[in-house]
This record gives C-alpha cells, structure tokens and sequence, in this order.
C-alpha cells in the first residue's frame, strides 16, 4: 500500500488521539462519512456520554487498482460514486450494488457501505457486500492499526476479522483502508417485465434461479404486480433467455426494457430514489429464506433478491412484524422511520438469541472494552 | 516441533495445552469415567490400538494418540462430551474426515477427538429455494450427487472432494478449482448450527440471505475448529453448467503464461477454472495418467468455460482470441467431456504422480496476486538451488494460489527440515508479495511459526480475543492456527516493521 499523504497521516493521528481520549474520558466516538445512512441503526441517543465525532472524508483515495487482479483498495472516505468511476473506466464494477443513498455531504462511503454492510439488487446472484470484502485496516481501542485479509482471492489465515466489521456499523473499530473484490461489467444486459401476483413471482423466481439462466436480480412491486427480472451476462445468453421468456406460454404481456431503461429501474431501486421509497411510512427490511410465500402484513411490498428480502412500507407494530418474519425463519429490520431522534423507537435490528447476544458482547468487551465506537448502534446495549 | 503453549503467557493470551502433554495420571481414570457416562459404550473409544488411527490427519508428519476417541450419534451426545471435557479442563479436537493437510485435527496427547463421522446424513434438500441441510459428516462430494437428479451441485470442490467433510470444509473455509467464478467455502454456506465448548447450541446464520448483528457466520467458517464444533450445515445449491470445455494451452516461458492469465481476466472473462503447472509437473503427470500434455512447453494453462452451449462457445473464442495474443504456443479445445476429463485428469492427479517419482513430497499453499507469479517461479527456482531439492509447481492460477510440491526423501536424515525451512521461505515471499501464507489448506500446526511473519502483535492479539470471545477457557482445538508471542520470539522473526511500515506516521505503542 502506498503511503498516505500528510493530509491523511493527519487524520490517522487525530483518529488515534481521539480514540484515546475517548477512552480516558469515557465518551463515546462516533464516526461519520457522507452521512447518507445516518437514520439506519440505533441513534446513538440516551448513552448520558460525551460524544466525539469523527469524519472519515479526510481519509480518501483509491490507493491501488489493478484491473487484472480484480482487487481495488480503496481508503474509507472516499466516495462510493468516485470508486465506482475508477472501475468503470476498466469495465469493472461493484458486483453487490452497494445503495447511494442521498446524504448531506455526499452519496456514501465506502467506509459506510462497509460498515452498514448494505447490498442491492445484484446480491442474489452476486453475493453481498461482506462477499466482496478480501482484507481492511482497522484502527483499533488503543488506537493501534491492524490488517485483516488482504488483496487475494484466497486467503485462510487467521479469523475472518475483515468479515466481522462488516455490517458492525463501525462497533468494532475504525475502518481505514478497504480492499474490494471487483468484477467485469457484463456484455449484455436486458430487463423483461411479466405481470404476476405476489404468490406466482415468488414462486417463479426462485423456480428460475434454478435453472441455468443468466439472471442477476429480480423485484416484484405490490404496486403494479410486475416482476421484473434483470439478465445480464454473455451476448448469446442474455438474447436466449429472452427469448425464452417471449415465447414461454405462461408468461403474458412480457415487455422488454432495454440496457438504458433497465438499468435506470435497477438504480432507483438500488439507490431507493423509486416511488415506494418516498412514502413516510415506517420501512422495514424483512429477510426471510427465499421461498416464503407472501408474509401476512398490511402495507406496500416490493419483494427483491427471489423472495429472500422484502421492503414493507407499514404502521403495523413492530413486535408484529418481527413475528411474523421470524416465524418464517428470518428477521426484521426497521430500515427507515421518521421519528425525531428523542421519539422513541423499537430497535433498528431484531433481537438474537441469548446465546448469539452473549457472544456477540462479548466480542464487542474484548476489541473496544470502553465501548468507545458507534456505541449502541448496532444494539442499545452494544 | 515446539508446541503452541508459552511458558510466558503474554497479556491478553490465552493459556493453550501442550499438544504432546499426556493427562495426568490421577485425572485420567475419573475423567475417561465421566466421559463414558455421557455416551452409549459403542460411541466411545479408549484402547491403545483403536486410538491409533486418530493419531494424525492429512499431515502425517506431526502424530499424537489422543486419550480418547468419541463418535457421538447425536447433538445432545456432543453437547455432553462437550461439558464434560469444560468441566474437566480437557482439550476436544473436532474430527471429520481427517483429510485436513495442515494438522488441524491433530489431536492433542491428552485430550479428546470428538469425531464427527456418524453425523452423515443430508437432511433435506429444497431444489426450488436451492439449499441442502446436512449433517457435518457428510462427504462433500455426496451433497452434490445428491443434488444432480435437481440440475443443482454444491460449487466449492476441494480436491479432497471425495473424502473430505462438509464440516471440515466449513472449519478451513475450503476452495476448489472453481473458486475464481463460484467463490469459497464462506460464500456458498448460509448457515452453521454449533455448539460452543460450553455445550451451548448456537445458530450462525440462517437460511435467509442474511442475519441481524455481527457476522459470526463468517468467523466460524474457517476458524479451525476453534470456535464451535459444526453439528448441521446449510449450504447454497447453484444450477449445474450445461456445458464445460477446457482450453489446454502451451507456452514456451513461465512468465508469458502469467501474463497471460492477466490478460483474460483483463479482458473481462471469469473462466470457471484457470490453472497452471510449470514443465516438471507436467512432465510427472503425463508419465503417469496420459493426459496429453505438451511436454515441450515450460507451462500450461487449463482454462475452462462453463454455462448453456451459446455462452460457451462465445467464452471459449474470445479466451482462444487472448490466448493466441499473450503468445501461446499452442491451443487444444477439448471437443467432448471425456476429452474435457482427460484434460483436467493431468492436473488431479498431479499430487499421486508426484509421489511416484519421489519418495515424499510437500506441499505449500501460498497465494500471491496473479502479477507476480512469474516472478515467483523464478524465486522457487533460486530456492531450488538453495536448498538442492526438487520443487514441481501447480497453480490455481486465476485466484494466485500456488502449490508446490517440494520433493524430498524423509528417510535421509535432516531432508525433511530441510523441506520445512523451503517451504517457510516460499510462504515469507508470499506475505512479502502481498499475499498470505495459507490460501485454503489453514494454518493449524503446520504453518503457525508463519503466522508470526504475517501477523503483527496486535493483530494476532485481536485473534486471542475473538478466540476468548467463543471459548474462554481455550479448550477447543487449543494450540492451532495463532501463535503466542512467545512462540514468534522463539521464531525470532517478531516482524514489526510491517505495521511501521503500512503506517509510518504513527509511531508504534
């Protein structure tokens, strides 16, 4: 890696002073990028400690890309859009869709998306973002810096600590240096359109998904009752599973969206710019095992990755829903709400097993015993 | 060898047992007594010679008989082993197939091997969600049989893959040849059930695509066996490939042959397999199995693509087109899948043919990004000459993962240290490379002096947490996969100038 300039040994030295005063003081240290997913989490509210904050956009830059070894190593500030330029100029891209989500500074992160752990539409096919994770630097409690990972595919020794900061939201200490795994942009790509109730798309993703199809993601929207379904991948495969789809008796009324037109619907969704998202309904992310039939909750759906997440804009009360999500062997997570940050509000995240719970803690005690990073975002408690 | 157990504890360690420690003789009569009462008199195994075959895994030059043997049948019978052996201050090694090639269930002298092998049962498979549940004892190669009359397979392919045990793949976090394009062990596992060393079951993950909290999925893949003995797995099913064929490709210098792995994936193709061997590999493979191989070249590439006919046959001419340009000598397409086998039938056996041609062989499993693998053989080939043994080189080249294969004869006195200190050399230009020292066989006991040159203090201080965090008592698999300080003193290579280095204006603590 190369050497950071003085601006940015600046920042690893105020980091690091912080870090200790956080620790001498008792306050806590709350590490800020773009700001664009300040509402997800817990509110680092009620903690009666002094907080520090500590912005990571100071630390930023690609500090190395090699397009052929798929491996991009990026510092934590820098903006997801500026990384995602780098790539595209080689034809690569971020194969998890990471959202770009509207923020006061800026579009996110990469320290954020790390640390949030957030994937889009892509993640049924591609993997998510703590899939794409081959190494970081850490600034640890006593302020020291460590390497997890690395920049190889392959890479055994040790824990996987690189994977565990991802979607800590920041728990475990500050993420400096991130190194990515990035893919080739497909050749081609088409979006086709079938009207289905919520029942049949379910049903039919994941019948799909297992078949040799190119697919890479798929939504159904409550509000139109479509699927849509994105193909991408080598010019022959993407043109005859298009076909298929055309000619496939089952299927009515079958539109086709081209690459522009589709990737503009895969990107609102991705980035949350589309129509669901602007309601001011409370959002949960629901994760359940794909096949889940329709879940009994009021409210708008759209249903992504074949049925393994679903938005559900609702008032429905919160204990209601992690029920009903948990008894369909997943979880729920209230994404979005727009409550006052003193309002009170269930937990962002649904609650683990008191077993998980305890080690979890404990893993938070032993790598920043003075609870000094993002306290209580993850869990109140943690 | 030394054992991983510091006669100096350093603050923030862990106190591991000693590998080669015996139980005390007072305790081992209570104790083997209380183990018996947890398990049915079939499921326990005491006797000196039925304890022998448990003396070593898949690295045979480390052997320990352990105190006992069980083979539990169910999950309650390995949460009562478990207790009791907390209860007892007894180390349990958790076993599958024993394949593991890095001594990762070696057991300790006295402690239990806790074996797996009963567990073996697939326990559902859902071919529309695309997920098998199966008992950790279940051969990995058995979960995709199972699931081909589905048009579904279980990616990850170890080479192994007919022996080896899910749940020893879920402890390595094992790869394959196809990790390049399918991934590892950690991205085709959605959910481990286990239990801690306390008996406490715990569910990592789930059979949604994700879970609330820390990501302790991603931690147990791969510890070793440290953190939580497996009992169930959930693991991903992708639809087969309809078609796979595989370029075999001849060139006249090894770095060319580099170069033109680069330029694939510069191109933007993923193969579904890319690997390279060096001209004595392939010459020992083609004397024993006939695969065809051009033994003039000074390397070969095996590129394979896979998916439905049309993706194929564009994939296969556009890596004909690459190849042909990075300066290839020659190109064969197999032209039907008994010609595909027989291609890939070189490099599977590339270990056995090995083995006929010298008495023993080692073998490493470092990996370096992609751009330095010619440069790499070069530095082997100056270790050759280093050390006067014979190195044949095998790649999974598209993810930069090397194995060589260091003959030696381990009956001359000394040859076998000698092939230790190689490899270790072999592994320090990784981590100087930019790579690591183990990229899918693990650490176990094999590379642990290695770890000190890969691992600052603090970040192997940060292992000893997470380790605590799981097992507070370090009983589980004790002695594997992290050193102590004291023991990289010992190696005296305490490379701090690393983390200066990576942060020259932060002066060190």
């Amino acid at each position: 890696m190369t050497t950071p300039s003085s601006d940015q040994q600046d920042f690893l030295l105020r980091a690091r002073e912080l870090t200790h005063r956080a620790n001498s003081l008792g306050s806590a240290l709350v590490i800020e990028g773009h700001g664009s997913k300040d509402f997800y989490g817990n509110h680092p509210d009620s903690l009666n400690r002094p907080v520090d904050r500590l912005s990571t956009l100071a630390y930023s830059g690609v500090v190395s890309y090699d397009p052929t070894e798929l491996v991009a190593v990026v510092r934590a500030g820098t903006p997801i859009e500026t990384l995602e330029e780098t790539l595209a100029q080689e034809g690569q891209m971020l194969a998890f869709d990471p959202p770009r989500l509207k923020g006061l500074g800026g579009r996110g992160t990469v320290g954020g998306m790390v640390a949030s752990g957030l994937s889009g539409p892509r993640r049924i096919s591609a993997g998510a973002c703590r899939d794409f994770v081959l190494g970081l630097t850490v600034m640890g409690s006593d302020g020291e810096c460590m390497r997890f990972g690395g920049t190889v595919m392959k890479n055994v020794a040790g824990y996987d600590v690189s994977r565990l900061h991802v979607g800590a939201m920041g728990s475990l200490g500050l993420i400096l240096d991130v190194s990515l795994k990035v893919l080739p942009r497909p050749a081609a790509q088409v979006t086709v359109s079938v009207p289905l109730d919520a029942q049949q798309a379910i049903e039919r993703a994941n019948e799909w998904m297992a078949q040799p199809l190119p697919i890479v993601a798929t939504s159904w929207e409550s509000g139109d009752g479509r699927i849509r379904i994105w193909f991408a991948g080598a010019r022959a495969a993407v043109d005859s599973a298009l076909s298929r789809f055309q000619k496939d008796p089952e299927l009515t009324q079958v539109q086709s969206l081209d690459s522009a037109a589709g990737e503009s619907y895969w990107n609102a969704l991705r980035d949350q710019t589309h129509a669901f998202f602007q309601s001011a309904k409370p959002l949960w992310r629901i994760s359940v095992p794909t096949r889940t039939p329709p879940l009994p909750l009021q409210g708008d759906t759209v249903v992504e990755w074949a049925g393994g997440q679903r938005w559900l804009r609702s008032d429905e009360p919160a204990e209601h829903i992690r029920s009903v999500a948990q008894r369909a062997g997943g979880h729920a997570t209230l994404y979005r709400c727009r409550t006052q940050p003193h309002e009170p509000r269930a937990e962002a995240f649904s609650e683990l097993s008191s077993g998980l719970m305890a080690v979890q803690r404990r893993i938070k005690n032993e790598l920043d015993p003075g609870a000094v990073f993002n306290p209580g975002r993850l869990y109140r408690d943690l | 060898m030394g054992m991983n157990a510091p006669r100096e504890l350093g603050l923030g360690e862990l106190r591991f047992a000693d590998l080669t420690e015996p139980l005390a003789s007072d305790k081992r009569e209570p104790f083997l007594e209380a183990l018996a009462a947890c398990l049915p008199w079939d499921c326990l195994v005491t006797r000196a010679e039925a304890l022998k075959p448990y003396e070593c895994d898949g690295l045979t030059g480390y052997r320990h008989v352990p105190a006992a043997v069980a083979l539990p049948r169910t999950e309650e019978q390995v949460a009562a082993v478990l207790r009791c052996c907390s209860q007892w201050s007894v180390p349990v090694v958790a076993r599958g197939a024993g394949t593991g090639l890095s001594g990762g269930a070696t057991p300790h002298r006295g402690g239990v091997v806790l074996s797996l092998a009963r567990f073996k049962q697939i326990l559902s498979i859902d071919p529309v969600a695309r997920l098998a549940r199966v008992q950790p004892g279940v051969r990995n190669l058995a979960i995709s049989e199972a699931a081909a009359p589905y048009g579904l397979y279980y990616a990850p392919d170890p080479s192994s893959q007919i022996a080896c045990t899910i749940g020893g793949n879920v402890a390595e976090n094992s790869g394959g040849v196809h990790c390049l394009k399918y991934g590892l062990t950690v991205h085709n596992v959605l959910r481990v059930r286990g239990l801690t060393m306390d008996g406490e079951v715990l569910e990592f993950g789930s059979e949604a695509l994700d879970s609330p909290g820390l990501d302790l999925l991603a931690v147990v893949i791969g510890s070793e066996g440290m953190l939580a003995v497996t009992t169930e797995v959930t693991v991903k099913l992708i639809p087969k490939p309809q078609v796979a064929r595989v370029i075999m490709a001849s060139f006249g210098d090894v770095e060319r042959a580099g170069q033109a792995v680069a330029d694939l994936i510069g191109a933007g193709i993923i193969p579904a397999g890319l690997e390279m061997m060096d001209k004595g590999m392939t010459e020992a493979v083609e004397e024993f199995v006939h695969a065809g191989y051009d033994t003039e070249a000074q390397a070969i590439l095996l590129c394979e693509s896979d998916g439905t006919p049309e993706e194929v046959d564009e994939e296969i001419g556009r890596m004909k087109q690459v190849l042909s340009g990075s300066g290839a000598t020659d190109l064969k397409v197999s032209q039907s899948e008994a010609e595909r086998l027989r291609f890939w039938s070189g490099r599977k056996n590339a270990f056995p043919a090995s083995g006929r041609i010298s008495p023993d062989y080692y073998c490493i499993d470092g990996t370096i990004p992609r751009r330095r693998l010619g440069e790499m053989l070069r530095r082997i080939s100056q270790l050759e000459e280093k050390y006067g043994l014979r190195c044949l080189n095998v790649f999974h080249a598209g993810d930069g993962n090397l194995h060589p294969l260091i003959l030696f004869d381990a009956s001359v006195p000394g040859e076998f240290e000698t092939t230790e200190k190689f490899g270790a050399e072999i592994l320090e230009i990784c981590v100087d490379f930019g790579g690591t020292i183990t990229g899918e066989h693990g650490v176990g006991i094999e590379k642990i002096n290695s770890m000190c040159v890969q691992f600052s203090p603090q970040e192997r201080l940060t292992f000893f947490a997470i380790k605590r965090a799981f097992d507070p008592k370090g009983l589980l698999n004790p002695g594997k996969a992290i050193p102590t300080l004291s023991r990289c003193a010992e190696y005296g290579r305490l490379h701090v100038h690393q983390g200066a280095l990576r942060f020259p204006a932060i002066p060190r603590l």
